[in-house]
Parts: C-alpha cells; structure tokens; sequence
C-alpha cells in the first residue's frame, strides 16, 4: 500500500501536466476554503486558519534555525514578542504613532533580526543543549522586560498589553471592514486570510530557495558536524549567525502580522509554552523539511481548536453530563497526540527525504 | 549585614531543592542525554500526593504523631514518584533511543502537559494549603531569621545529596551507572543490564524529585498544579549552569541560582539605582547564566566535551 502511494507519487510529480493541474487544484481550493468555512461551521474557524497561517510562518522561520542550521532554540517566540511589540508600538494610540504597513513590516523584521543576531552573537561558542538553555533564557528575559516596562517609563503597558493597534490597510482600505469586490462580500477575517496566503507563499518559496542555495547547504554541513564544515571553509560564526538573523526576521514579521490581527498584545502571548509549541510544530512535521513543517503548524493550531469544541459534547453524549473540565481535557489529548505522534513516527508526520545513508549506526546516531 | 545574611539564607533554602531536582535532571542527561521535561511535573506530583496523604490521615487518624503522619507521606510521595518515572522512561522514552534527537524531547514535552492536565482533573485548579504539621519555630542565626521548616529543609536536601554521591561513587550500582552514561554500548557488554539502569537512575531521580516537592510544599504551605513547570525550569538551569552531567555540579549549580535569586531579588534594585525593581530577579539569574555560558561554555563544574575527531 505504501509504496502503492509511493510510486503514484512519482509519477505524479515527474508528470507536467498533472503536477500543473494539481497546483490549479490547490490554488482554487485554497482560495474558495475561507467561504466554505464560514458558511459550514462558522467564521471563526476562517480566524482559526488565520492563525494557522501565522503559525505556520513562525514554524518555517524556527525551522531555519532547528531544522536547516540544527540550533536548538527554545527561545524562538521572544523574535515573534519582539515583531508584535514593534507592530504595536509603531501603529497604536500607545505613542500616537500609526505608521502604514508597508513601513513597520520591514522595521519589525529588521528589529527581529537585530534581536536574532543580539542572541546569536554570545552563544556562538555553546553546543546542543547549553545553546537550549540560553536561547530559553533569553526568551523569558525578553518576556520579564515586556511585562515590567510600565515603569518608571511606560513603554510596554505592562501586563496589561497595548490595545487598538491598527489593522493593515492597503490603499486606504482597512482590511478588517467588510469589502465588496465583484458581487462577493469579503469580511475582515477573509481578507486576512487572503493577505497571510500570500505572504506564507512567499515565506516558503523563500525557504525553499534558501535550502537549496549555498547557504543553505552550508547550514546543513553545520548541522551534521559543525568541525567538518568547518574544515571545508564555511564561515561558522557569519553563517551561524545568518540563521539566527533570518530566522528571527520571520518570526518578527509573524509576530507583527499577529499584533495587527489581534488588534492586541500582552506579554502573555509569548511565554516558554509557546515557544515550545512552535517548536512542536517543527518536530512534529519533520524537521528540516518545509511542506512537514507546514503541516505540523497548521494540525497543531487546528486541533486544539477541534479538542476545544468537542470535549463537552461529546462528554455529553457518552456520558450525559460534562465530567472532566474540557480544557483540561482538551490539553490532555493534546499532549497524548504528541506522544503518540512521536512514538509511532519519531522523524516527524512528514520528514525531509532521506539523502545520505547512514552506514555505522554509532555515528548515524551522534 | 542583617539583610544580606537573610537573603543568603533564603537563597540557600530555595538553592538545596533547586539542587535536589537538579540532580534528576542531570543524572538522566549524563545517561541519556535527554532533557527530561516532565521532571518538573515529578515534583508537582509528590508535592500532590503527599498532600492528599497527609489530609486523608489526619481525618482519618487525627491524633497520629506528626512525623509519622510526614514520614507516611513521603514514602508514598516517593513511591508514586518512582512508579510514574518508571513508567515514562518505559513508555515514553526507551521506545526513542534511537530516534533522532528531538523526538524524546518532544514525547517529554507530551508527558510534561499530560500531567499537568492530569493533576488539574484530580485535585482541580485552586491553589491547595498545606496544613501545618508542626508547630513553626524561628531561630536567629547571623542575624537572620530561619524556621524550623528551612532547617529541615537544608538538612535533608545536604542528606539526600550525600547518600547519591556516596551511591554514585561507591556502590556498585554506581559504578554501573557512571560505565552507562560513558557508553551504553560498552557497558552492555560488561554484562551491565543497560535498561535496568536507566530505569533505576529515572527512578532515583524521581525519588529525589518527590522529597523536593515536600520541602516545596512545607516551605511555600501551598500546592498547585502548575508548580513544577517552573521549578522544573530553574532546576534544569540550575544543572546546566554547573555543568550537565555532572552531579557535583548540579549541587553547586543549584546552590548557586538560589543564591543569585533571592541576592538579585534583594539588590537589584540598589545595583541599577532603582531602575529595575525584584520583578526582575529572573532576568537576574538567566543573565548570570548567560554570561557563566559565555566564558565556560560547559558550565562551571562540566567536563571540556572534545570535538569529535
């Protein structure tokens, strides 16, 4: 049966014409999704999608850092912190400033990946898990700094969070009001939606490219045996460094697509579970591989949700009344997933191709 | 003088259950070279148990001694402890010894949030308080005020840390553990039951873990479902800074971030001229962490790991 598929596969992808039709495919099914949704089971999930679709540029910008360069960052969500807050301050009644989009995006992703280099810089030295720590460190500073700097300066408000940050608007058209283009009426979330498609597009082809071009290749020589790359002229510290940058300005750009649909940050937003979570959605995907990164990101938004608005009723109908709390419930399938994801595929749902074989499983296994 | 020395006191009262968990955290890395994330959940399970223990004897059997109501307690703390680590190392864990990296961590991140849940199901989401066993004494000592609880607690923790070294370094169980965390492939063929071992080193940490939560417990007077996430946290940290692996380390690494905790908390307010307030004592410890990492970047106690050739 498996190498049934396999083999479909194959075909499939070494034929043209199919593979062209398929993309016809999909681009007509990602398009009409959002309205299918929202006349099924309701708008919400469309804002749902959102999310995933912010998540899953989050997980792509963290899977430059695990997955191509092997750094294991536990830290990752402070860059999204940090693209969010830029988004906030820069357009909200918090200063009074309300900069367009088109201005902050680059400056939230420029401010990331300063942050980015910022954490790099020191811990080029460190290994593996000592590298875990610090990055984890560092997130929880970056947190503790936006949850106390209401005084004696305000600058983050605090644990109370910047309010009203403006939505992206393009050319004068706020895209959270509703919008009528050829007879459809396009809602706030549906643009949204729409706006995010196009710009994780443009994240994965980036990524794509990325891991196949020099530096890519580069980062993947760190990640098998940093002395070896070495020894074959790759500036460690330089392209060490481009991966903690480039990973980071994703994650900033998220974080500020994030703040502008939320319309709200607070510092609660970015704490160690959700940097855990992003990295989840790396792990769980296949590390190191774009379209099993994405996957991972968009299941492990959607499924919470899912968890969420099914733990009491069907509580209800199995045994008549609600018993167990249903979020409790809902996080406990949630982390029984993730064991039993891992155990029963530990590279992950959807792992990068295998390209070299490894002979000695001793040094397979270091 | 007065402030310091209590500052240094409390640090090393929260530094010896730091060092308690840390060394659960360590001994697991030196073997597996896993980070066991749900360590931390370990505690907060002992704390629970322990608690439900001692609430069922003392409506059960109000006029029971104290310290046998605290001793039946623990050991049960430690028996739960050590069963449910028994069990995640069996279920979670030595099916991915061979797996990637990442995959044990992620399962270990799977346990950590079911526990959790778990935990919030049985005993539901309101902070429980720990009913006072014995009767609170403060003594002066340099000027600074302890009770009879931090007392307890330092001397069980400095108990505990010795038995494990002694065990470590001169049992023959020890033995076997320190030839598995050299090379578990080698130490199979030296006729050393490898799983056995683990299994026995998840266990010993579990143990600790589960007297660690008491002492939380005692020392706070309350329990909650999301306390050992936290801790787990600043142990880990605590193991990293004095370098993973190694046990002596782990001792002073905790030692070492309670110090840094309640000193941070005490001063960093008079060290920035009143720009930062105590809200900042983590930043305080990850920040001496970092820097620690920067000049020994295996931690202050851990071996220099060569390249491999």
């Amino acid at each position: 049966m498996k190498h049934f598929v396999q083999d479909l596969w194959c075909k499939f992808r070494n034929n043209r014409k199919a593979l062209f039709c398929g993309y016809i495919l999909l681009f007509l099914a990602l398009a009409v999704l959002p309205f299918l949704l929202s006349n099924t089971v309701g708008r919400t999930w469309v804002r749902i999608l959102d999310f995933a679709l912010i998540y899953a540029m989050l997980a792509l910008g963290l899977n430059i850092v695990v997955g191509f360069a092997g750094l294991l960052d536990l830290g990752y969500i402070a860059f999204y912190a940090v693209g969010a807050y830029t988004w906030a301050l820069l357009a909200s009644p918090q200063f009074d400033l309300h900069l367009p989009f088109w201005a902050i995006l680059p400056i939230g992703a420029g401010m990331a990946a300063l942050f980015g280099v910022l954490l790099g810089a020191p811990t080029l030295r460190l290994r593996g898990d000592y590298l875990a720590i610090v990055t984890l460190g560092f997130g929880e500073i970056i947190r503790i700094f936006l949850n106390n700097l209401d005084h004696p300066v305000n600058v983050t408000n605090g644990p109370i969070g910047i309010n009203k940050i403006d939505p992206i608007s393009i050319g004068g058209a706020d895209l959270t009001r509703t919008h009528e283009l050829l007879g459809i009426s396009f809602s706030g979330v549906h643009t949204y939606y729409y706006v995010l498609l196009a710009l994780l597009f443009m994240t994965i082809v980036i990524c794509v490219r990325l891991e196949k071009s020099r530096i890519g290749r580069a980062w993947l020589a760190i990640r098998e045996d940093e002395l070896a790359a070495q020894a074959m002229g790759i500036n460690t510290r330089n392209v060490k460094l481009l991966a903690f940058a480039l990973g980071a300005m994703f994650g900033g750009i998220a974080g500020g697509l994030f703040a502008s649909l939320q319309g709200f940050v607070s510092p609660e937003s970015f704490g160690l579970l959700e940097s855990i979570m992003v990295l989840c959605m790396v792990v769980l995907g296949g590390m190191g591989h774009v379209y099993g990164v994405l996957l991972g990101a968009i299941l492990l938004t959607v499924l919470p949700e899912i968890l969420r608005s099914t733990a009491s009723p069907i509580q209800r109908t199995l045994f008549g009344d609600v018993y167990i709390d249903p979020e409790a419930l809902r996080m406990l399938l949630f982390g029984l997933a993730l064991i039993l994801v891992m155990l029963m595929r530990p590279t992950g749902l959807w792992p990068a191709p295998k390209r070299r074989t490894a002979a000695d499983p001793d040094i397979a296994k270091d | 003088m007065d402030i310091f020395a209590q500052q240094i006191l409390n640090g090393l009262v929260l530094g010896s259950v730091y060092a308690l968990v840390a060394l659960g955290y360590t001994m697991v890395y030196g073997i597996l070279g896993l980070i066991n994330f749900a360590h931390g959940e370990v505690v907060m399970i002992g704390a629970m148990t322990a608690l439900a223990v001692v609430s069922t004897l003392l409506s059960v059997f109000p006029e029971m001694h104290p310290f046998l109501t605290i001793l039946l307690a623990g050991l049960a703390a430690i028996l739960v402890c050590m069963s449910l680590a028994f069990f995640i190392e069996r279920l979670a864990y030595r099916p991915l010894r061979n797996a990637p990296r990442l995959a044990p961590l992620i399962t270990a991140i799977g346990i950590s949030i079911l526990l959790q849940n778990i935990a919030m199901i049985i005993w539901g989401r309101k902070y429980k308080t720990v009913p006072q066993l014995f009767p609170t004494e403060t003594f002066e000592l340099f000027g600074a005020s302890i009770t009879s609880v931090q007392i307890f607690i330092i001397l069980i923790s400095a108990v505990l840390m010795s038995g494990l070294l002694v065990i470590v370094h001169f049992t023959k169980l020890g033995r076997a553990m320190r030839a598995t965390s050299e090379s578990q492939r080698v130490a199979g063929l030296m006729g050393i039951n490898v799983n056995k071992i683990i299994s026995v080193t998840f266990m010993i940490g579990a143990g600790l873990a589960a007297v660690a939560g008491i002492l939380i417990a005692g020392n706070y007077s309350v329990v909650h479902y999301s306390m050992g996430f936290m801790l787990g946290l600043k142990a880990f940290t605590a193991a990293v800074l004095g370098g993973i692996g190694n046990l002596g380390g782990a001792v002073l690494g905790g030692l070492l971030l309670g110090l840094i905790e309640s000193i941070g908390a005490g001063y960093i307010g008079d060290l920035t001229g009143g720009f930062l307030g105590s809200h900042y004592q983590d930043v305080f410890a990850f920040v001496v962490l970092i820097v620690v990492l920067v000049f020994r970047p295996t931690g202050l106690m851990g071996e220099r790991v060569s390249e491999r050739a």
